[in-house]
């Protein structure tokens, strides 16, 4: 018995009753569509948490200062300022491996230029940072070192902080006034939009840190410390160095910061997202189950209803082989095309979604190949049952039924 | 030369749980090819069953059946199959054709198991050859459910016929048609009886069994008469004279 001519009989079988394979099938479209559906809208989740992960930087590792044990009582992280710039140039001075450093303060506080005025963040950086954040200026330039030496009164503005102050005019050159002290803008920062908690990373004004900490502040700490490692491979060698050099400058006592690094903050923030996914996925793969009964409940059906057919067909030489793959063929047929529907009706439905609801989503191709070759084991596997019920009839009992 | 078909002493013994039905019991028979034979008796005297049992479709309980020699006890389900499908055709009773199929693939069927028929080209060809001997290449692509009765029996002897069967073993294949498309039907029988196909077959018609050679009579599952034909019908002559009694009626009407 050749294979091509059972897939010849098995589609005609199927020709024969269109309307019931179309609603058998209907079951794996759904689920099929489903699990499509889902898995787009998770990845396309992921992605988005994942390139605002990355606008976080590339390599970047984070010291915040921690917290502090004041007679007994800890407060939490960042509950006191104890690093220092002598930290940060330690770290500059002993770690290998690194291609920048930042040490950062911020501050919030209202900024005037042009007549009007603006509550904004007041950053202070090294020159370092915009290459650590991959945050170029879109134009102008950043301040240097020479101007973190000379505790300069320069500034560069975010794209926010632009359209607030300077609607009309161009904002390279003019005088920005933080606290009453006459800042010269030098550069702006190309737009970056909103990071992974939802604030927007444009509405800031960097300064180098020591005109932070000289002229606006007057603070000898510092908040936090951005560190770039030169790859993604001496990340984790970095972090320990880091550490190990802070804590032999704290001469044995307790650790009063953290170093993170960005891979964690970004397992942190995908670990929701993969939970969503995770969950949809289960429901939509619940679908698929009882698609794949509903395949077997009709399959089932379909050989009682047919008995006289596979009596026929037994009686003029088909082998119970035959029989069996003809009605396993035709369960596979019904979940396969059934999943390829599904996949369109999958990849429409999470347009659709993108389209009204905003949400992004993002198919992929590994996810539909999957759920074609699910939708052909589901075939096989709900189709197999019944087949073999076919493919036992005796030909003659098979011919007499009623 | 020998025979193709030999049973020896078969019985066949039904049994469905309280009540044995002893369906077959005892026949010896010979059939040499080129034979035609009608098998007759009263309901129930067995005469489905021992076509089943020459079609191996069904098993004897007892008795040896040699086909073209060889001992049909002995083969599997599968070797069954085989056999049934590359040397004999079967018109069953009723017409047990596949419903909304069409008629050429109602009679590709046969064509569609076993091996050497050819390519899907080559079966189309046969099909429509065999649609063509029964006279209804015309309607090919029809469903049974648009086919006269006589037509859909026509279409189950084509389907016998795909295969090149050296045995058409045929249960009541005038059944339930009237006298002149059963008529029509023998013709087609002997038509082929005279290219030298085997054919067994099944009536309660008198009449229809002269059409054949050889006429087999059961009663309660033996053979109780078994004699050759002496004048036999021919279709075309038959044909003939109903259409010169239609003729007459018309006149007289
Ligand atoms: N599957 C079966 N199980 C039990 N008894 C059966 C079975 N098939 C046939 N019989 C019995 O065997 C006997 C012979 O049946 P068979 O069908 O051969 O008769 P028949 O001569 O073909 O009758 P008819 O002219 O009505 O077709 C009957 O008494 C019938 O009831
Ligand atoms: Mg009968």
């Amino acid at each position: 018995m050749r294979f091509g001519s059972t897939i010849i009989i098995a589609l005609r079988a199927l020709r024969r009753n269109k309307l019931r394979s179309v609603l058998t099938a209907l079951g794996i479209i759904i689920g099929i569509g489903a699990v499509i559906a889902m898995v787009s809208i998770g990845n396309g989740a992921k992605s988005q948490v994942e390139a605002q992960v990355a606008s976080l930087g590339q390599n970047v590792i984070t010291v915040f200062s921690g917290s502090i044990n004041t007679s007994g009582t800890r407060s939490g992280w960042g509950g006191a300022a104890t690093l220092t710039l002598d930290d940060a140039d330690a770290i500059a001075r002993e770690v290998s491996g690194i291609a920048g450093v930042s040490p950062e303060v911020r501050d919030r506080s209202q900024v005037l230029a042009n007549g009007l005025n603006w509550n904004t963040q007041i950053q202070g950086e090294s020159p370092d940072y915009i290459t650590i954040r991959s945050w170029p200026v879109a134009e102008g330039s950043m301040f240097t070192e020479q101007d973190v030496r000379s505790v300069a009164k320069v500034c560069v503005v975010g794209k926010t902080v632009v359209d607030q102050l300077f609607p009309e005019t161009e904002p390279i050159g003019q005088t920005l006034r933080i606290r009453n002290i006459p800042f010269k803008i030098v550069g702006v920062l190309s737009a970056k939009g909103f990071n992974l908690f939802g604030q927007d990373q444009d509405d800031v004004v960097l300064i180098p840190y020591t005109s932070h900490m000289k002229r606006i502040t007057r603070r000898t700490n510092i908040a936090s410390i951005l560190i770039q490692a030169d790859s993604p491979e001496v990340i984790d060698k970095v972090q320990q160095s880091i550490t190990d050099t802070l804590m032999q400058r704290r001469k044995g006592r307790d650790q009063d910061f953290t170093v993170r690094n960005q891979v964690e903050l970004a397992e942190a923030a995908t670990k929701t997202t993969k939970t969503m996914t995770v969950l949809l996925g289960a429901i939509a793969c619940i679908s698929l189950v009882v698609g794949g009964i509903g395949i077997m409940n009709i399959m089932l059906v379909s050989v009682t209803e047919r008995t006289r057919e596979i009596g026929i067909r037994l009686a003029v030489g088909a082998h119970g082989r035959d029989v069996l793959l003809q009605f396993i063929i035709e369960a596979v047929i019904l979940s396969v095309m059934g999943g390829i529907l599904g996949v369109l009706l999958g990849i429409g439905s999470s347009q659709l979604i993108s389209f009204y609801l905003g949400w992004p989503v993002l198919i992929s191709t590994l996810s539909v190949a999957a759920a074609v070759s699910v939708s052909a084991v589901i075939g096989i596997f709900f189709g197999y049952y019944p087949a073999m019920k076919a493919a036992e009839l005796d030909p003659i009992d098979a011919l007499r039924y009623e | 030369m020998a025979p193709v078909v030999q049973l020896k002493d078969i019985h066949k013994i039904y049994d469905s749980g309280e009540v044995q039905v002893h369906a077959v019991r005892g026949v010896t028979l010979e059939l040499h090819k080129g034979e035609f034979m009608a098998v007759m008796g009263a309901s129930g005297s067995g005469k489905s069953t021992l076509m089943n049992t020459l079609g191996c479709l069904d098993r004897p309980t007892r008795g040896t059946y040699l086909l073209d020699g060889v001992d049909v006890s002995g083969l599997d389900r599968n070797q069954l199959a085989d056999l049934r499908n590359a040397k004999l055709g079967f018109v069953f009773q009723g017409f047990n054709l596949l419903s909304r199929t069409t008629a050429l693939e109602n009679v590709e069927l046969p064509m569609l198991y076993g091996t050497g028929h050819g390519t899907a080209r080559q079966i189309r060809e046969r099909a429509l050859h065999c649609l063509d001997i029964v006279g209804l290449s015309q309607r090919a692509d029809h469903f049974p459910s648009q086919l006269s009765g006589g037509q859909q029996q026509r279409v189950a002897i084509a389907r016998a016929l795909a295969n090149e069967p050296q045995i058409l073993l045929a249960d009541e294949p005038t059944g339930n048609l009237d006298s002149k498309t059963s008529v029509e039907i023998m013709g087609v029988f002997q038509k082929l009886n005279d290219a030298g196909i085997t054919i067994v077959m099944v009536t309660h018609e008198l009449d229809i069994a002269h059409f054949c050679k050889r006429n087999l009579i059961m009663r309660d599952g033996r053979v109780v008469s078994d004699i050759a034909v002496a004048d036999r019908s021919l279709a075309e002559a038959e044909m003939q004279k109903l259409h010169a009694a239609e003729a007459q009626a018309k006149l007289t009407d």
